[in-house]
């Protein structure tokens, strides 16, 4: 069962550059890897990451094999606004799992 | 006699020798081959300068399954100068890359922390585009004594 953590403060100042951490629990499995057997054990990674804020992207990354397990990601924004925050993952073998956050501006 | 035997154990080590250096430079070239393409994928043409991107990632790691790294770039972060986006790349895992984050003005400042898997001891690079399209990057050099992606899997 897939679940993310998010870490977005609850409240912040007009104009604050506030700092978000974000963590998927995925095996990011590399494809690179081989059972006992000698088969190639296929890839199973997120390969995109996205964060939107009242609708409009604020940041994205494209993940490689190279991203370890759970994939952690922290980045920053400024807030000018009251709003929501979404977060996207998208990887292999049709996975996509999104998240929210609130965030009052005062 | 003490001739013969002496030419016998040049010739050996210098065989011996010249054919380690081929196993080894072989691959190596290989990968820095593919490093240099995946760098030039991004930048095209460019030129890429060493300076404004700091690059925070442990020297010596025991565990390369789990390597943390956080990349910052200076900049004013403003509409008019800005880090569009900062791509990290790798020397000796099976793929050169490992990951492009993408910014942008309202970012505020121009920081991102991740882990990654480092498979082998090697430089790992980020470089940043800045918004005047001009690349700038910064390597660091890892240890790793437990290599990720080795393992077999159950």
């Amino acid at each position: 069962m897939p679940s993310a953590l998010i870490n977005v403060p609850k409240k912040a100042k007009r104009g604050d550059i506030i700092e978000i951490k974000t963590l998927m629990s995925h095996i990011m499995e590399t494809g690179y890897r081989h059972t006992a057997s000698g088969d190639v054990v296929p890839r199973d990674i997120i390969t995109s990451f996205t964060c939107r804020f009242n609708g409009t992207e604020v940041f994205r990354a494209d993940l490689f094999p190279a991203i370890a397990a759970n994939p952690f990601i922290t980045f920053f924004t400024t807030v000018t606004e009251s709003g929501k925050f979404e977060f996207e993952w998208i990887g292999d073998k049709g996975f996509s799992e999104t998240a929210q956050a609130s965030i009052t501006v005062e | 006699m003490t001739n013969l035997d002496h030419t016998t154990r040049r010739t050996f080590l210098s065989l011996t020798g010249g054919a380690a250096t081929l196993v080894i430079v072989r691959p190596v070239d290989a990968t820095t081959a593919m490093l240099s393409a995946a760098i030039r994928n991004v930048v095209g043409e460019a030129n890429v300068r060493t300076g404004k991107v700091k690059l925070d990632i442990p020297p010596l790691v025991e565990n390369g399954n789990t390597v943390p790294m956080t990349v910052s770039v200076t900049s004013p972060m403003t509409a008019g100068e800005y880090v569009k986006s900062i791509h990290v790349f790798n020397e000796k895992n099976p793929q050169p890359n490992v990951g492009n984050f993408y910014l942008g003005p309202r970012a505020g400042r121009a920081q991102i922390s991740t882990r990654i898997r480092l498979a082998d001891s090697q430089k790992v690079t980020a470089i940043a585009r800045l918004s005047d399209d001009t690349f700038w990057s910064a390597t660091a050099d890892v240890v790793v004594t437990l290599a990720a992606c080795t393992e077999e899997a159950i």
